[in-house]
């Protein structure tokens, strides 16, 4: 156990590595800022100034060695774009997206796994036929053009919903939460399930296929056998098998909920962090992408070990290869 | 093989069937007639892929010829609708485009980016999971640590920070030139991974098969033996895979081309189409935006479809 954990650390180490000389790079290779900044019409003098301000003319090793130990300390500079420190930028636009992608996680897991037990065990039902065809067709559907359908009836022709930002936020320091005010509340509504929708599909249709698989197998037989009632077999038996792989797939996804929420934000222009680096792609913002770059894969590197740790507690099998 | 097969000498006399006609008496075509769905999702993604190769020629306009555009006729809705013209069937957009033009020619990007990407990812991925897989040691290590890396991030992050960085990389001139090739790659680098995972695990099977070490004993190369005798054994899984992932890819274009990266505004595919659409949204010209995405679900809804057969067909499982 000792030797699988230690590889996967391992490796979350070389994927945080590799991350971070991949930021560099791009920190210290990529366009001219002083020139995205400044534009064409100033003095050499006054791009000499702006470049020294910005830390842009000392040696590359140099720079290399502040940059980790500045990264390590959560220190990534300053956005070309907007001047402002880019922490302070990303420390103000996390909530809005944990928020957000929170919403859509337990939307996803509270309707799609009990929809897949219901599919899997009453699967010649018109209901779980129904739920079949719905699922295929949303998995073929880009999240993105779910939103604009949502926003084309909610907020275009029935005028329910607004079609995009946060509505009004209450601030706690530096949290800023949507989900007290009534305007808050009814902004989340349509990104959370355009970000839901395709993951939950998703888990309706996994757990289906392995609610199917365990009960085809001699030990549900057994247990019908005895005399058991049938939602025990279901839920306490059967359903309790088919969580290996969901937890795998759960992790994973809700690592991906936050990368979708690329596309959600953009689509609702919601005030996060995928928005952000959205807006930092286009203009070249360099520190933006290269901090959210090394963000973005710490937390998959935690989430990946979380899901691992999880395995133990859930299957006593790993813990003793 | 045929009736008359008395012996091993009479064979060479006996017509062999041609490759064809195996195929066709093959369990694949079967299982084919057999499933409606499978043949009504394949004529469907046909069609499709024959409109968007006839483009020129099927489209009633140019849409990327501005003397064949009259601003006159900009912002009309669908035919059946009022004020919409039977010259404009799906309607036109605010620059006097016929939709259903732009529609083929958008076809034709989306379709052609995500055909390309996935060569690029099977070509990538087969090599090198075949290598892994055959060679093994220090070679399969740093191969698969590698997929493993990448594949902690999901397909659609990679390919969007790739395709994204590639705009603050490359000056803008030489982006705009290529940046059809950078989705390309971008898509087919954020999907290499399963190739190689699929036909690796095939590949450590195979190499202990008796007609691989047949191979090795009257002389042949190892790369001869890969590509010429392992690979055909391992490409039912493959082609599962590129299926369902020519799906993905349409969709991954879709998105990029969204955000406003992807392929350059001057051939735009069907998502470059959405977002064009998606700026007029509040306008009540819902056609500009429904259209492409309508063309865009049923595209990929129908090579979903076939996947999924695909997939059943090739599992062993349930045969």
């Amino acid at each position: 156990m000792l030797r699988f954990l230690s590889t996967r650390l391992w490796n979350g180490l070389l994927v945080m590595l590799g991350v971070t000389f991949i930021s560099f790079l791009l920190f210290n290779y990529i366009g001219d800022p002083v020139n995205n900044l400044l534009g064409d019409t100033v003095t050499i003098a006054q791009k000499d100034a702006m470049r020294k301000s910005l830390g842009l003319d000392q040696p590359l090793l140099l720079r290399f060695v502040k940059y980790v130990g500045l990264a390590a300390r959560g220190e990534f500079g300053i956005s070309y774009r907007n001047l402002e420190p880019v922490r302070q930028l990303l420390v103000s636009r996390i909530p809005a997206t944990l928020e957000l992608s929170l919403c859509a996680a337990i939307l996803a897991l509270g309707l799609g796994i009990p929809m897949g037990v219901y599919a899997g065990i009453k699967r010649n039902s018109w209901l779980a036929q129904t739920m079949q065809v719905v699922s295929l067709i949303g998995v073929s559907v880009p999240s993105f053009l779910t939103g604009i359908i949502l926003i084309l009836i909610f907020s275009v022709e029935l005028n329910w919903l607004p079609a995009y930002g946060r509505g009004d936020v209450v601030r706690f320091g530096a949290w800023s939460t949507g989900l007290l005010t009534v305007t808050g509340l009814k902004s989340l509504i349509m990104p959370s399930i355009t970000l839901a929708l395709f993951q939950l599909t998703l888990f309706m249709r996994l757990v289906r296929s392995e609610m199917m698989e365990v009960l085809r197998t001699d030990y549900i037989k057994f247990a019908r056998a005895r005399g058991i009632v049938d939602r025990s077999i279901y839920f306490h038996h059967a359903l309790k098998n088919t969580l290996i792989p969901v937890i795998t797939v759960a992790g994973l996804q809700l690592g991906s909920l936050i990368a979708f929420s690329i596309i959600t934000e953009t689509v609702f222009q919601w005030p996060g962090m995928g928005l952000l680096i959205i807006q930092a792609i286009t203009f070249g913002d360099i520190p933006v992408i290269a901090a959210y770059l090394m963000l973005i894969a710490l937390l998959f590197v935690v989430i990946n070990a979380i899901v691992d740790l999880l395995y133990f507690q859930v299957d006593p099998r790993v813990r003793l290869a | 093989m045929t009736t008359n097969t008395t012996g091993v000498a009479v064979m060479p006399q006996a017509t062999p069937p041609s490759t064809w006609s195996r195929f066709l008496d093959s369990d694949f075509i079967y299982s084919f007639k057999r499933s409606p769905t499978a043949m009504v999702s394949a004529a469907v993604l046909l069609l499709f892929i024959l409109i968007a190769l006839l483009a020129p020629w099927l489209a009633p306009q140019n849409p990327f010829d501005p003397a064949a555009l009259e601003l006159i006729n900009s912002r009309l809705p669908p035919a059946w609708i009022e004020g919409g013209q039977m010259r404009f069937p799906l309607g036109t957009d605010g620059q006097g485009r016929d939709l259903l033009s732009t529609l083929m020619y958008g076809m034709r990007i989306s379709l052609m980016v995500s055909f390309s990407a996935t060569i690029f990812a099977l070509a990538v991925g087969v090599s090198l999971g075949l290598i892994s897989g055959y060679a093994g040691g220090r070679l399969d290590n740093l191969i698969m640590r590698l997929a493993d890396m990448q594949l902690s991030f999901p397909t659609i992050l990679v390919a969007l920070l790739i395709d994204g960085l590639s705009h603050s990389l490359l000056p803008r001139a030489v982006h705009e030139q290529l940046a059809l090739f950078v989705v390309i790659f971008a898509i087919g680098i954020s999907t290499w991974v399963q190739y190689a995972r699929t036909v690796r695990g095939a590949t450590l099977v195979e190499k202990s098969k008796d007609y691989v070490h047949a191979a090795k004993l009257i002389g042949m190369g190892p790369l001869r033996i890969l590509f010429k005798h392992v690979l055909p054994n391992v490409l039912g899984p493959v082609l599962v895979i590129a299926t369902l992932s020519l799906g993905l890819g349409i969709l991954t274009e879709a998105t990029l081309s969204f955000l406003g990266l992807g392929v350059p505004p001057t051939s735009p595919s069907l998502g470059t189409l959405i977002r064009v659409g998606n700026e007029v949204l509040f306008s009540g010209e819902w056609w500009v935006t429904v259209m492409p995405g309508a063309l865009l679900i049923l595209l990929v809804l129908a090579i979903n479809l076939l996947g999924d057969w695909l997939r059943d067909v090739f599992n062993p499982k349930l045969k």
